[in-house]
């Protein structure tokens, strides 16, 4: 079993204070924070083996090159995927998503074909296909939701049709905590001979992910929200859709070749290897570094045991957060199993900021507002929300605080 | 430098349906400055000194002991100015 006291030993932030209140970090569904042994990697790389990767013969090269390519492994067997040419390395979410939109999705969408678009999604999995569809003319269609923010299910089954290319899909909903069944969701888009899109960004941090069980086709998370640096982030990709893929960007790194032709007047280029035919220019390699110390201890706490901690974290809070007071309004399932350890909320009368302002007197760091899902709150009939999200290093103590602060504006 | 200026670090319209505006204090100045808005603007009522739910005029706002104040129905910037160079001078 986890233990979070331990854990909290490895995290230099959480000693401060703020407001002159012991710090209590619920944002972790914005992003985590960072234990000594990344901070520690990231100096150690700049310290001891900074140099740009594949560029030289010289010693420091290759070894920057050793670890870049490293954490990709290291990445690829995290999520069971089939060797770094598998894993590209992007700056987050958002750009792994916009990368499979411009890459695959330029070439691959026209006319006649629709995109499926769950509506609980961040905006980072919407926009990204409108702006596409208005150049390339293809049709949005998005599934429902239900009442408390799960996915619904027959309504995703109605919007796929033949004419699907490509279903996109949160494993985890950032404002409910919804988890939803990926694998029924894969087996249905393959039916249809789409394929599967998945946003991991509140799935990979806080639970067993294996590509392979899960059938899906694509997988874009973020670094940052599992421990890394902000800045760096993966797209895993089924190697043999990416090896059919044009590259996003273009540039060094990402070609094998580019030799001028007199006769025409013209470059002509062959693409790198996987997954490096994604990756043009200088990459992110301290991040790179700091993403593999990340999956290195989250791995040593087990995603099973980090996953249960949350559960259990849940399972304490939602009931205490009810009890504050009649006018406190927990939303998203009510089943701790059916979500992560994210809790959207809300108090009547007072603006999910004031709410977050109020907690932050006390130390206590929330989100509040839309979380990038605006259609899933017009959906639920909200106009902003407040979110606590727990991660590994916290505790029920700091539940217990949370919730009596919550009690003390509640009455007022 | 103006009052205003002199005193306020950041303004931020929030995210979400309802457009408010969150006004951060200098923290070297957040005292001074919760000082002089509660001599001149109506408590409503408040937490000990964590929050405060005030009037001045017909401008209903919150304001936080951590340094923070958040206004609501706030036209534009300039209304916004106006109100908290009224409420800091």
């Amino acid at each position: 079993m986890l233990n979070p006291y331990k854990v909290r030993e490895d995290f230099p932030i959480l000693k401060r204070k703020v407001n002159d209140h012991p710090l209590i970090y619920f944002d972790n569904a914005a992003t985590s924070q960072k234990p000594r042994q990344v901070i520690e990697a990231i100096k150690s790389f700049y310290e001891n083996h900074n140099a740009n990767v594949h560029r030289a013969v010289h010693t420091l090269s290759q070894e920057a090159s050793e670890l870049y390519e490293d954490a990709h492994e290291e990445v690829a067997k995290f999520i069971n995927a089939d060797g770094m040419s598998e894993i590209v390395f992007v700056r987050g979410t958002t750009e792994a998503i916009n990368l499979v939109a411009y890459s695959w999705g330029f070439h691959n969408l026209g006319k006649n074909d629709e995109v499926v678009v769950s509506l609980m999604e961040h905006h980072s999995n919407i926009v990204p296909w409108e702006m596409l569809s208005r150049t390339r003319g293809f049709n949005v269609r998005y599934a429902d939701v239900n009442g408390d923010g799960s996915l619904n299910y027959g309504s995703l089954e109605k919007t796929i049709s033949k004419k699907t290319k490509l279903v996109c899909l949160s494993h985890v909903s950032n404002v409910t905590g919804a988890i939803n069944d990926v694998k029924k969701v894969a087996k249905l888009a393959h039916e249809h001979g789409a394929l599967l899109l998945v946003d991991g960004a509140q799935s990979v941090p806080h639970l067993p992910v294996d590509v392979k069980d899960l059938e899906v086709d694509f997988l874009a998370f973020s670094g940052h929200k599992m421990l890394a640096p902000t800045g760096i982030g993966v797209l895993y990709g089924k190697r043999e859709i990416l090896e059919g893929m044009s590259p996003f960007h273009g540039g060094g790194e990402m070609i094998r070749e580019v030799s001028f032709e007199p006769k025409i007047k013209r470059c002509l280029i062959s693409w790198n290897d996987l997954p490096w035919k994604f990756e043009a220019g200088t990459p992110h390699v301290s991040g790179g570094v700091g993403l593999m110390e990340a999956v290195k201890y989250l791995k040593r706490l087990g995603m099973a045991d980090v996953k249960a901690h949350e559960e259990m974290l849940t399972q304490y809070a939602l009931p205490r957060m009810k009890e504050c007071g009649e006018k406190v309004r927990v939303y998203g399932p009510l089943g701790s199993s059916a979500r992560c350890g994210i809790i959207p909320f809300g108090i009547e009368e007072l603006s999910s900021h004031d709410i977050a302002l109020f907690l932050d007197s006390y130390g206590i760091m929330i989100r509040s507002g839309y979380h990038c899902a605006q259609p899933l709150h017009e959906l639920l009939k909200l106009n902003s929300s407040a979110r606590a999200s727990f991660y590994i290093y916290n505790t029920r103590e700091e539940i217990d605080k949370f919730v009596e602060a919550l009690g003390e504006i509640e009455r007022f | 430098m103006g009052i205003v200026e002199d005193y306020v670090a950041r303004t931020d319209g929030t995210c979400g349906k309802d457009k408010d505006v969150i006004v951060t204090f200098k923290y070297d100045k957040k005292d001074d400055a919760a000082k002089r808005i509660l001599n001149k603007a109506k408590v409503q009522k408040s937490i000990a000194k964590i929050i405060f739910e005030l009037t001045f005029g017909s401008v209903s706002f919150r304001l936080y002991g951590s340094g923070k104040a958040i206004f609501r129905d706030i036209k534009d910037k300039d209304e916004l100015n106006s109100i908290l160079s009224q409420l800091l001078s």
